[in-house]
């Protein structure tokens, strides 16, 4: 086929429109977020003690870490989705919740301690929250390359990264609400390692299926 | 350079906004820049310039089914430039050969380097073989025959719908196998 004939037949394909990757992506995620409720609900369920919990401000800071990465993680996947874009300029936002559990990190340590540093590092749930987020987060990570391939990034393994940010800040955002560990080095330890394998998975599988 | 980048974008829009003909003309105008790059780009890589129109041709596909994620508020041109340099990575990496793909390959185009022509290649035309009898009917009637969707439904007594759909499904099915092969 010569490429004036090619052209010939895009021309005749013009009237085909698609909708856009945040349409596509907000779908799939909302396809995929029963799934991973599913699993929340069937293997761990709200903390009992929830009630009380929200009045202390560091089991509230939890959801504002995970979703300060999560949101940011959705608006540079989406901006990567276009093949010019750059991360330059937009990566500092991916910074957020980096910033945020550091002051949460400085504001416990001016407290008198309820636990030793140790005890509030390790907590008593980290093997669950190692186990958990990345459970939680595979449903999501399937519905956000599903999005992202609606797109066209330039380098598909740095967008699967970024779709493996956006489930695993989804999944930590409910894990958080079952998790009685508050304490922001058990956050910054055991959801930060969980959520690099996470990242990792998405690379990995970005970089295959992310290519246009 | 920038007079020519402009009226890119102005064609664009007309064409996100249904103009067929703007499309045309703007395919068209955008196809001899691709293929002089193409082949500055295959040339530093030490490969044969004879290859360029598959790369031209990967290019268009790509540009055709990912034009929603231009943003009709930006210029076309670094648009088009940036999945030009991917495709023509990706084309080199399945060649086996050492990547050298200077950004400026698709950025600057000398004026009168680049002659009006059409050519062939042999990739898209080996694809095509392998798709769907149907979806293979229609892209030939509508590229190869210049027959418009309406006469391919009759000839092929199909639905204009039916053949919308079966064209578009061959484009895409031929961008992932030119991708995948």
């Amino acid at each position: 086929m010569d490429t004036d004939q090619l052209i010939r037949s895009l021309t005749a394909d013009n009237a085909h429109r698609v909708p856009r990757v945040g349409a596509v992506l907000t779908m799939a995620l909302l396809v995929a977020a029963p799934l991973s409720i599913l699993i929340f609900t069937t293997f761990l369920g709200v903390r009992h003690d929830v009630m009380s919990a929200m009045r202390n401000p560091f089991f509230d800071m939890k959801f504002a870490v995970t979703l300060s990465l999560a949101i940011p993680a959705i608006i540079v996947s989406l901006h990567l989705s276009r093949p010019e874009a750059l991360l330059r300029g937009w990566g500092w936002l991916l910074l957020l919740p980096v910033g945020l559990l550091a002051v949460g990190i400085g504001s416990e340590a001016m407290m008198a301690p309820a636990m030793p540093m140790t005890m509030r590092l390790m907590g008593k749930n980290s093997r669950v929250c190692l186990v958990a987020i990345p459970a939680m987060s595979l449903p999501l990570l399937a519905g956000a390359l599903f999005g992202l391939r609606h797109g066209a990034p330039s380098r598909p393994a740095l967008a699967g990264a970024l779709a493996g940010l956006v489930s695993a800040g989804l999944a930590a955002t409910l894990y958080a609400s079952h998790c009685t560990d508050d304490s922001p080095l058990f956050v910054a330890t055991w959801y930060t390692i969980a959520t690099a394998l996470v990242t990792a998975i998405g690379a990995a599988v970005g970089s295959k299926v992310l290519r246009y | 350079m920038r007079g020519r980048e402009d009226e890119w974008t102005g064609l664009m829009r007309s064409a996100m906004a249904g103009d067929d003909a703007a499309y045309h003309r703007l395919l068209r105008a955008v196809t001899p820049v691709l293929r002089a790059a193409a082949r500055r780009g295959l040339a530093r890589a030490g490969q044969p310039p004879d290859q360029a129109e598959d790369i031209v041709q990967e290019i268009l596909l790509a540009v055709h089914l990912k034009r929603h994620t231009w943003d009709s508020e930006a210029p076309f041109a670094p648009w088009l430039f940036a999945i030009g340099r991917n495709k023509l990575i990706d084309a080199l990496r399945r060649r086996g050969r050492r990547i050298f793909v200077n950004i400026d390959d698709f950025a600057e185009t000398l004026p009168g380097e680049a002659p009006q022509e059409t050519a062939s290649a042999g990739e898209v035309a080996a694809q095509l073989d392998a798709l769907p009898q149907r979806q293979r009917d229609v892209l030939q009637s509508i590229a190869v025959e210049s027959a418009s969707i309406k006469d391919t439904a009759t000839k092929f007594s199909m639905s204009e719908g039916a053949v919308r759909v079966a064209l578009h499904r061959g484009l895409a099915a031929l961008t992932a196998k030119l991708r995948d092969h």
